[in-house]
């Protein structure tokens, strides 16, 4: 907003912007030509789909787009529900041993379900959800994060409307519904861009669990399907990397600023 | 805002709710609040407790016993970490992950903080810079190491291509140890970077357009404001995100699976990376539990500074 800009400063700004630009763009560029000219570039490559087609042909990826996307919705409601109960809970209510709880919830904000593998894994593998996409999904269920946002905003929620509501008849529960939820409605947008995020792109758990076509996400997919020794050729590799990143990028390019404003209010805290 | 956000999250003890729901009956007040406060929590509760409250202390108690062949565990007491401490390999990967974080957090805070001065500004454009920047932090890490997996290919890959240019011969860099953590630095800097931006931008957005003003009359430069006055104030926002990019580098790790696997003679892996080896490629979970209590043990020491130390001293002083 503020400043005028020394014309050097602002070749720089644009360099930088290009040089963050080149290795998505050049990943483009080697999905969308054939492998000759993955690394020559001439105005006069041809242009093609070939690579995306063999690709989708040679790896199940409807399959694992498909248990990407059951996958973040999973995640995304049980988190929103459980992480809507539990900020109610300490927003609202005064009981004993509070404190304590809350101190416990915050302890997932800095060992998180991404270093506890080992464990993690044991306990998967006793309820025998091996292989299957709720066991990606439940160690991430009870988000710290998503309680701690929500606690937050509920705290912030003026005590005029909770009475008015009260006075109407509502219990807790309608308070929460019909109260809380709507007025938190920024918060729950900011969390849920984070979190589709972060699902959609987690790679070391989603690969210790699963083992299998039917419950693998795409990011898992793609590791295999990229593995040097399948041999499969470097600009269908890329293609498929590009079709597991177009989705969220998609969703980016249109949703830009409120990427930009959920990952700073999510990140704030 | 950043400021008032961030201190009420580190008054952890200031839970209580600001108005307790009024009873008739006051006392059965108490007891109904906590009955229904409890009822809310308790599918969070559960969830947690089994997936990061249960697990921390099984990774304890698995660190001090081995599972013999038969299948039943022998109560070793401290062996596995007197094992861990002459292990070679757990002193590398300890060693990289500091190397690790000593690259890619100073680099990329820096250019976060440049980038964010940069969108900040009234240039031409910065619609687009800000994308550009931002772009990086929302691909997954494992598209990005697939992509950047053939910069570095010997020869072929892109890198090489460019040294072939000016008649230099071919280099295997993920193949070579002087130069593995080199580029998968600067590759985690690129994703990086733009993620730290956005807290820069939101405390940018936050200071007062007058200080800058007052400063520019006085006749101060703007490199000499910047450094007196810009980034000092910017100082909550360069430790917050220090702490986040410190607990990050454990966490980084995905890349090492297609890229290096660790190698070549580890000279790339990181704590993480090496717990998931020994867990599931050599399978010796009690030894890879021995490893986990380190990492946690680190992990724990970083939330105590955070939570004890530095909040208040950012804010209170």
């Amino acid at each position: 907003m503020r400043g005028r800009t020394h014309p050097v400063e602002a070749v720089a700004a644009w360099l930088l912007a290009l040089i963050w630009l080149a290795p998505l763009a050049y990943a483009f560029w080697s999905a969308l030509h054939p492998a000759a000219y993955a690394t020559s570039f001439s105005l006069s490559a041809p242009w093609t789909f070939e690579n995306f087609a063999r690709a989708w042909r040679q790896a199940p990826f409807a399959r694992y787009y498909l248990n990407t996307v059951v996958l973040v919705t999973l995640i995304l409601v049980g988190q929103l529900i459980l992480s809507t109960l539990a900020a109610y809970a300490f927003a609202r209510f005064k009981f004993r041993g509070s404190g304590i709880a809350f101190a416990l919830v915050l302890l997932q904000l800095m060992i998180m379900p991404d270093v506890l593998i080992v464990e993690n894994y044991r306990a998967i593998a006793r309820l025998g959800l091996l292989d299957t996409i709720p066991a990606i999904a439940l160690p991430y269920l009870a988000s710290a994060f998503g309680i701690f946002l929500l606690r937050q905003t509920f705290k912030s929620v003026p005590q005029e409307l909770v009475e008015a509501a009260r006075v109407e008849g509502a219990g807790p529960l309608g308070i929460l519904w019909r109260v809380y939820v709507p007025l938190a409605r920024p918060t729950y947008v900011a969390f849920g861009l984070v979190s589709v995020s972060y699902h959609w792109n987690n790679f070391l758990w989603p690969l210790i669990v699963t083992n299998s076509v039917e419950a693998r996400p795409l990011t898992v997919g793609l590791a295999v399907f990229g593995a040097p020794e399948t041999g499969v050729d470097w600009s269908v590799i890329t293609a498929a990397t590009v079709m597991t990143m177009a989705p969220l990028l998609i969703a980016f390019l249109l949703f830009q600023r409120q990427f930009v404003q959920s990952f700073m209010r999510a990140g704030i805290r | 805002m950043a400021d008032r956000r961030h201190l009420a999250g580190s008054r952890m003890t200031d839970h209580a709710a600001s108005s307790p729901i009024v009873s008739r009956r006051a006392g059965s007040q108490a007891w109904w609040n906590a009955v229904n406060a409890w009822l809310l929590l308790l599918p969070a509760a559960v969830l947690l407790i089994a997936f990061t409250h249960f697990p921390i202390l099984a990774t304890i108690r698995h660190s001090l016993f081995i599972t013999r062949r038969n299948g039943t565990e022998a109560f070793v007491g401290l062996d596995s970490y007197r094992a861990m401490a002459a292990d070679p390999i757990f002193w590398k990967a300890l060693g990289n992950n500091f190397w690790f974080a000593l690259g890619t957090i100073p680099t990329s805070i820096a250019l976060a903080l440049v980038m964010a001065v940069w969108v900040n500004r009234n240039m031409r454009g910065r619609g687009f810079l800000r994308l550009a920047y931002f772009t990086p932090t929302v691909l997954p890490m494992i598209a990005v190491a697939n992509v950047w997996l053939f910069f570095y290919t010997p020869d072929y890959g892109l890198l090489d291509q460019l040294r072939g240019l000016f008649g230099l011969a071919g280099w295997n860099w993920l193949g070579d140890p002087s130069t593995v953590m080199g580029c998968l630095i600067v590759m985690v800097i690129w994703k990086e970077a733009g993620f730290f931006m956005i807290f820069y931008l939101a405390a940018l957005q936050q200071l007062s357009p007058d200080l800058e003003e007052a400063a520019s009359i006085e006749g101060a430069s703007r490199w000499y404001t910047f450094r007196r006055i810009t980034f000092p104030l910017l100082m909550p926002t360069t430790l917050f995100v220090v702490i986040n990019a410190v607990i990050n580098s454990f966490k980084l790790v995905d890349h090492l699976v297609i890229m290096t696997k660790g190698g070549p003679n580890n000279a790339s892996t990181l704590l993480l990376y090496y717990i998931y080896e020994v867990a599931f490629t050599f399978q010796d979970s009690s030894y890879a539990a021995t490893l986990t209590v380190v990492l946690l043990t680190l992990l724990s020491g970083i939330a105590l500074l955070k939570f004890g130390y530095l909040d208040r001293r950012i804010h209170y002083q």
